[in-house]
């Protein structure tokens, strides 16, 4: 996958508008170099494969292509302030990674009579993680809502330039706990396929089951945090006690609650012997069964129920715009995952969730995730039947010195970039499910009550900790 | 609802918890730059599993009504304004826990102009709590035993 297609820089707009009038699709950018010397790249994804073109701006300046690709925008702002790249024509540009004290700089203008603002964060009142969120409002009402994000910029991606490949594995890792396993496996995958190399059956079962058992707790969490967002205590403890039961399972199985170093480059983990893939399979059966009568509950309680409705919504329109992905897409009717081609893992055959009544609203992204979740018993059942073996690579495909590694986390699509330099890393890029997802949180935020704001958070449930890396 | 209460007596049940020492200790939680690991093991404490609550421990919305700031993360400079207002707000006596190995110094990753390092460079710290993340189990320890010094 991908090699670099080079253009100039003024036919840089001209290539993607051609790209995406051919059908192909936005999949991320990044700046790529020393500054002041970078390169900037985008990634062009089609059916069954995908592509990287990249420019290189004259004296750091390149035109933008916002207008064409919204979802571009974070990817600007985010080179602007890290990398020092101009966009022409992307104006005003806001800070993103930087915090400048002028609220001009960051700040959507909104005024009027009664209008006032909300300041919430970066420290909040539960225990979440650090970001800023700056309402407008009239009344209860939202008006907009600016996000202020990378509070807990850390410079991982920095970090890794320079480390040996199989070092920097672990700024994947690191950078978000809840998907860890996600991110470390597109890494993985970057970096094999830049050297050409592809995983075995088993190693692709592996990574498979690590990836959903990683889906499997989230998903649980994530319905008991919209419990808890409508402050519905019964929900909340009882989905944060299934999600404690498979977190238990993965430190049983794997030796680690989050699966933290269970994914590795150039192989796999230590195999699952019977005993312990016996304990997994009757462990997953339990925990499905309480699971599905915990959901039927949610299902039939009134009061929760009554509270999902018509909140957050994202239409399909645009969340397609804003380039939504994962279940807030799926849920506005986008039926959309990466797992449905992923040759590099074990999904043969899979279908993407395509709900019935794609409302885009709290409630759907709930319902969701718990249909998500029979999917996930259903493929791990199926996976764990056959024991468990540690897998290895075949080499013999040509090798690149760029690797794109693309997977589906329990948020939504993640791309790795893995730029090499004979075997040290010359850039990595993460752009997680997360970061496609925080401009649709905010629009679909617009309009509703800022009461509302905790459920609708909670509906998406977005990671900061991969989007601030 | 019947049906989660009646899940959630059968953990209780099968855990059989003990009770703890009539005391109480309010803990304030500040993300200094994390991965999120240590937020979802600080939140699984209060989950019927561990139920930290028992023992007089419980996570409160404001530094002000706080005992003890437990810090997490890697302390990244944009957090670092945030955290000391966090600590100002706090009334005496109180008490800093650094959460898990980054909050810690340890093993961090990151770029040095991004990170201010161990949180002990920037505030007295009394808890000391390891692991990447900390189990549920290891955070209850050590806050009670911090609890049972006082």
């Amino acid at each position: 996958m991908s090699e670099i297609e080079r253009v100039a820089a003024p036919a840089w707009r001209a290539a993607i508008e051609r790209a995406l009038a051919g059908g192909e699709r936005f999949g991320g950018a990044w700046a790529s170099g020393p500054r002041g010397h970078a390169s900037w790249r985008a990634l062009l994804i089609s059916e069954e494969q995908a592509r990287v073109v990249s420019c290189a701006p004259v004296a750091g300046e390149i035109e933008t292509i916002v207008d064409l690709v919204e979802m571009a925008a974070f990817d600007e702002r985010e080179a602007h302030d890290l990398h020092g790249l101009e966009f022409a024509g992307h104006s005003p540009m806001r800070a993103l990674v930087a915090h400048p004290p002028d609220p001009a700089r960051w700040m959507t203008p909104v005024s009027g009579d009664g209008v006032h603002q909300v300041a919430v964060g970066p420290v909040h009142a539960g225990v979440i993680e650090s970001g800023h969120f700056r309402f407008h409002v009239v009344g209860e009402r939202i008006l907009a809502m600016d996000l202020r994000l990378f509070y807990k910029h850390r410079g991982l991606e920095r970090a890794a330039e320079g480390l040996r490949a199989e070092d920097a594995l672990a700024h994947a890792g690191r950078a978000c706990a809840a998907c860890s396993v996600t991110n470390t496996v597109a890494y993985a995958q970057a970096l094999e396929s830049a050297r050409g190399q592809l995983p075995d059956r088993a190693l692709r079962v592996q990574r498979t089951v690590l990836l959903e058992l990683e889906r499997l707790y989230n998903h649980l969490h994530d319905i008991g945090a919209v419990c808890a967002g409508v402050g519905f205590a019964p929900g909340a403890m009882a989905f944060a006690a299934l999600k404690d039961r498979a977190q238990q399972l993965n430190a049983r199985a794997f030796a680690h609650r989050f699966l933290f170093d269970t994914v590795h480059v150039g192989g796999g983990t230590a195999p699952l012997d019977r005993a312990r893939r016996a304990d997994a399979l009757e462990s997953l059966r339990e925990l499905r069964a309480d699971s599905a009568s915990a959901w039927r509950e949610l299902e039939f309680t009134g009061s929760l129920q009554a509270r999902l409705e018509g909140i957050g919504v994202l239409g399909a329109a645009d969340a397609r715009r804003l380039g939504a992905v994962g279940p807030a897409a799926r849920a506005a009717g986008i039926s959309e995952d990466v797992r449905s081609w992923s040759p590099g893992l074990a999904y043969e055959g899979f279908r993407p969730a395509s709900p019935p009544s794609p409302t885009g609203d709290a409630g759907a992204r709930l319902r969701l995730r718990a249909s998500e979740l029979e999917a996930t018993y259903e493929l791990l059942e199926g996976l764990l039947e056959e024991p468990l073996a540690a897998g290895t690579l075949s080499a013999g495909r040509t090798v690149r010195t760029l690797g794109v590694g693309r997977v589906e986390s329990p948020r939504g699509a993640t791309v790795c970039i893995v730029e090499l330099d004979g075997e040290r890393v010359a850039r990595l890029h993460l752009r997680s499910g997360s970061y496609a997802n925080w401009p649709a949180l905010a629009h679909a935020t617009a309009g509703g009550l800022l009461p509302d704001f905790p459920l609708i958070n909670k509906s998406f449930e977005l990671c900061y900790a991969c989007v601030d890396r | 609802m019947f049906l989660l209460l009646r899940q959630l007596e059968r953990i209780r049940r099968q855990q059989r918890l003990p009770r703890g020492p009539r005391r109480s200790l309010a803990l304030r939680h500040v993300d200094a730059g994390s991965c999120n690991g240590c937020e979802h093991e600080l939140g699984a404490v209060i989950n019927p599993f561990h139920d930290l609550q028992r023992h007089g421990l419980d996570i409160v919305a404001s530094p002000r009504h706080a005992d003890v700031l437990l810090v997490t993360g890697a302390l990244t400079t944009r957090m670092a304004g945030p955290l000391r207002t966090a600590y100002d707000a706090m009334p005496e006596p109180r008490l800093v826990a650094a959460l898990g190995d980054c909050a810690l110094g340890r093993n961090l990753l990151g770029s040095p102009e991004d990170l201010l390092g161990a949180l002990e460079a920037v505030l007295p710290v009394d808890i000391r709590i390891p692991g990447c993340p900390p189990t549920p189990d290891a955070i209850a320890e050590h806050l009670l035993a911090a609890l049972a010094r006082m």
